[in-house]
């Protein structure tokens, strides 16, 4: 969920920022991954507020002038980005949405979590949805993956780890 | 004092990280390639996190990449364990065992600190920890109970590692008063721990627990093994050779 504060223009902006998706997986938007934490106007001065996915991951700057850029295009001069820590990110923020456009693109999502941070439910391939599969790899593509391969259809695919 | 606190954690994460970096393109194979560098990667975004973090507290305008770049190897305080050259596979999966049972560890204790970013910082790093130390606890078992070459070569590894470990545990004079003010994490406590899950994760891998009777420390004091110099040439030649250079 995106905090947004009572200024009219707050939902506005996030309707904007829509636009603006994860260059590495673009078919998710901030809001979609849960990065996009809280919206706020104060005068002519934008506040956006988001959270990084992992430690290291470059994508983060890349959203950054992503944001900048969308809002300058929009006539919104005065934005700043504020980056929190904490509470840490989890895949348990990822929007529904979100998770069905993983699947469509061929990345399985990540189930929900249990405290100790487990998986509670069962990795499904995206392709054929089966259930027996295998661990290849506990990195794909990128460090939010792992990689994996259905023991039905033998495609391997990516998944996108919960954390 | 948390300044010097924070550097010494950012150096760890910094050294280890640029090591684990080397292995881009040397890996055994693709998927193990992508494996270590993005680890890699986790550990530099935690550099990052922790020099930031630095800078803030030191408020001299000093950013996170004059703290990585622009200190010599007398003023890193990195564990000496996480600098050592990488060795062979065998010898860079047993180094990142010790370090990621340590972290976990570490971290567990570094999120219950009276200091609100560190905290925060720990409770991310923590989750990365956790899948770091499933895979390197996969490979030491795969290593240790594989063929003779492989084990031999993990077994020669764990004991040219071994008394590395208890820099780890050791704590240094300044960080005493953090401890005291729930600041820093009381690292002697966490021996115990480390010990039983090595232990325990050695013998599952067939492999005899090495020869404790050797230590050697110097890390947190800025002492060095001769290597650390060589790794900084690299690390920091850009900005060393074009000061002030930007992407």
């Amino acid at each position: 969920m995106v905090e947004l504060d009572k200024h009219p223009e707050s939902a506005h902006i996030l309707k904007l920022l829509s636009a603006v998706v994860d260059p590495e997986i673009p078919v998710l938007t901030l809001e979609d991954l849960g990065v996009l934490r809280a919206i706020s106007v104060v005068d002519d001065t934008v506040g956006i507020s988001i959270t990084p996915t992992y430690a290291g991951c470059p994508a983060i700057d890349t959203m950054r002038t992503d944001i900048e850029t969308t809002l300058a295009a929009a006539g919104y001069r005065e934005v700043r980005i504020q980056q929190s820590l904490s509470p840490a990110w989890t895949t348990d923020w990822m929007t529904e949405t979100g998770r069905k456009k993983l699947r469509a693109y061929g990345i399985a999502p990540p189930p929900a979590m249990t405290s100790c941070g487990r998986p509670k439910d069962a990795i499904e391939c995206p392709q054929c949805c089966c259930r027996e599969v295998k661990l290849i790899s506990e990195f794909g593509s990128t460090a939010c993956k792992a990689l994996y391969r259905c023991q039905d259809c033998r495609e391997p695919f990516d998944y996108f780890k919960c954390i | 004092m948390t300044l010097a606190y924070c550097i010494a954690l950012g150096d760890d994460s910094l050294v280890l990280g640029h090591r684990l970096s080397e292995w881009c393109r040397n890996g055994p194979f693709l998927e193990e390639d992508l494996a270590l560098t993005n680890v890699a990667l986790d550990f530099v975004g935690r550099a990052r996190m922790f020099y930031t973090y630095a800078a803030e507290i030191e408020g001299k305008g000093r950013n996170e990449d004059d703290i990585a770049y622009l200190r010599d190897c007398r003023e890193y305080r990195n564990f000496l364990i996480n600098e050592l050259p990488n060795g062979d596979f065998a010898f860079t999966m047993a180094r990142q065992l010790m370090v990621d049972v340590y972290d976990m560890g570490f971290f567990s204790e570094l999120t219950q600190s009276n200091d609100p970013t560190l905290s925060a910082i720990a409770a991310k790093a923590i989750k990365e920890s956790r899948y770091h130390l499933r895979r390197s606890e996969d490979w030491i078992r795969r290593l240790g109970d594989g063929t003779v070459q492989s084990h031999n070569r993990v077994q020669e590894a764990f004991d040219q590692l071994w008394g590395y470990a208890a820099e780890m545990f050791e704590i240094s004079k300044n960080e005493r008063p953090l401890i005291d003010a729930g600041i820093a994490v009381d690292r002697g406590a966490l021996k115990t721990n480390w010990e039983k899950s090595m232990h325990s994760t050695l013998r599952q891998a067939t492999l005899d627990i090495p020869d404790d009777s050797w230590t050697v420390v110097g890390g947190r004091d800025g002492l060095h093994t001769e290597h650390l110099g060589f790794l900084l040439a690299e690390l920091q030649f850009l900005q060393r050779t074009y000061p002030g250079l930007q992407w």
